[in-house]
């Protein structure tokens, strides 16, 4: 069970994060996760009123406050069309409508979650996460960085020509991926990103050259990438469905 | 902690913990119809309109609901009418599931939703344990005037 003293709705980011430094407290975006954690602390900090629920498209990115919630990857015109609707169709298969209705993108990314397919979608665009105190950095250095204090303020994504693809496997339609890879091609580069190893999603780039040869290519590359077991498959399996997936979306956007 | 929430169009007031969900802080207040299932945002039969979108109420705390409005089934006026549709068509057996199925039913019609495979895939949520799902399928046909 989950328990705290106090509950605050801070109304921007300083506010939010003189509270966060200075007691034992935890940021709240959807609460869906949260909620599910055996642990107690002194303040909850949501984010509901800190203005961060904001979609902006300038001439060279789209800009995506922290307490944008999945829904809105599917509703909102900027999202949904952006890449033919990469993103839309990535996160519409991510659990229950009315649970995206509450899943933040700042709760989706901060955590690093090692099955989140969002993550892996991202890391193939030009995706830069903006914190509060440690400001911009690339979503592939965010990821293995230790930073816990700070709060998760929005994702920037460039605008660039790129052809992409996004695959995974589950068990069932409603459960976590085994598996799940992103490739995106734009004129001379490949980026390739595997998540739900199960561990966090790992990054990939090589140029286009090295994909002369597909099934070659994925050979390699697969020798690069660490898979282990949990409940939903093993090591051996993950591997293997990781190969067919790869080529198909390799094939996707090279041929 | 004191927090002041609309339900049903009606102002509440109720002294909460903190860390209470919105689930129990409701039924509390007396809409006994906002049921727990899973307790874990999965099986939808807690689902409640917040500020008029569908959320499962078990994943929220209360708190986040202070100043905001909420409509659980008995504040719904199109709820009668499809309830007599999933009676007609067999789709309420124990009827544990029906008021989260009935509130996201009534959403879908009311943003226009009217193909039957696109309402399947926005009530995958709502899970039921006795009906089998054909026979909400014939009432939701019905309700929403699926055309394919
Ligand atoms: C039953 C279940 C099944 C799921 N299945 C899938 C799935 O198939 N695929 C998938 O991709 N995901 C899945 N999810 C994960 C879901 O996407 C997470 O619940 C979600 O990512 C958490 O988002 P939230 O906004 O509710 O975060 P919260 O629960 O509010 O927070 C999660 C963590 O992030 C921190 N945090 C939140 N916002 C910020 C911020 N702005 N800055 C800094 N820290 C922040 C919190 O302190 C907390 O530690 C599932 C979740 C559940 C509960
Ligand atoms: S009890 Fe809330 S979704 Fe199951
Ligand atoms: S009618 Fe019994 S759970 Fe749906």
């Amino acid at each position: 069970m989950i328990y705290f003293k106090e509950y605050l709705k801070p109304k921007n980011l300083q506010e939010a994060y003189e509270v966060l430094t200075s007691k034992n407290a935890k940021i709240i975006g959807g609460a869906t996760f949260l909620k599910l954690s055996n642990q107690s602390f002194e303040t909850a900090i949501d984010l509901i009123d800190a203005k961060l629920d904001f979609i902006r498209e300038s001439e060279n990115e789209i800009e995506i406050g922290a307490m944008v919630t999945l829904s809105e990857f599917g509703d909102n015109p900027i999202i949904s069309n952006l890449y033919n609707g990469f993103l839309k169709n990535i996160t519409e298969n991510i659990l229950s409508f009315q649970m995206r209705n509450l899943i933040t993108v700042g709760g989706t990314i901060f955590p690093k979650f090692g099955f989140s397919d969002l993550i892996t979608g991202l890391l193939v665009l030009e995706t830069e996460v903006h914190l509060y105190k440690n400001g911009k950095i690339r979503l592939e250095d965010f990821l293995n960085t230790k930073i816990q204090k700070d709060i998760l303020e929005k994702i920037t994504i460039k605008k660039k020509p790129l052809a992409v693809s996004f695959k995974n496997i589950k068990n069932s339609e409603y459960d976590f991926s085994i598996i799940n890879i992103a490739v995106s091609k734009s004129e001379n580069e490949v980026k390739i990103a595997v998540g739900a190893r199960p561990a966090m999603a790992v990054l990939i780039t090589k140029d286009l050259n090295f994909f002369e040869d597909i099934d070659k290519a994925v050979e390699s590359l697969l020798n690069k990438i660490k898979f282990s077991d949990d409940l939903r498959a093993s090591k051996i399996y993950r591997q293997k469905v990781c190969k067919a997936l790869l080529k198909r979306a390799l094939r996707e956007v090279i041929q | 902690m004191r927090i002041k929430l609309k339900v049903n169009n009606k102002t509440e007031e109720i002294d909460i913990e903190p860390h209470e969900i919105l689930l129990d802080v409701l039924r509390k207040l007396g809409y006994y119809s906002v049921r727990r299932g899973c307790d874990t945002g999965m099986c939808g039969i807690c689902t409640v309109l917040f500020d008029g979108k569908p959320i499962p109420s078990c994943s929220v705390f209360a708190a986040r609901a202070d100043g905001h409005e909420i409509t659980t089934v008995e504040g719904l006026e199109d709820a009668k009418a499809f309830a007599k549709l999933l009676s007609e068509e067999g789709a309420d057996q124990c009827g544990y599931c029906s008021p989260g199925l009935i509130l996201n039913t009534v959403y879908l019609k009311k943003i226009g939703v009217k193909d039957l495979n696109k309402a399947k895939i926005k009530l995958i949520g709502n899970l039921c344990r006795c009906t089998g799902y054909e026979s909400q399928h014939r009432a939701i046909t019905k309700f929403l005037g699926v055309t394919k």
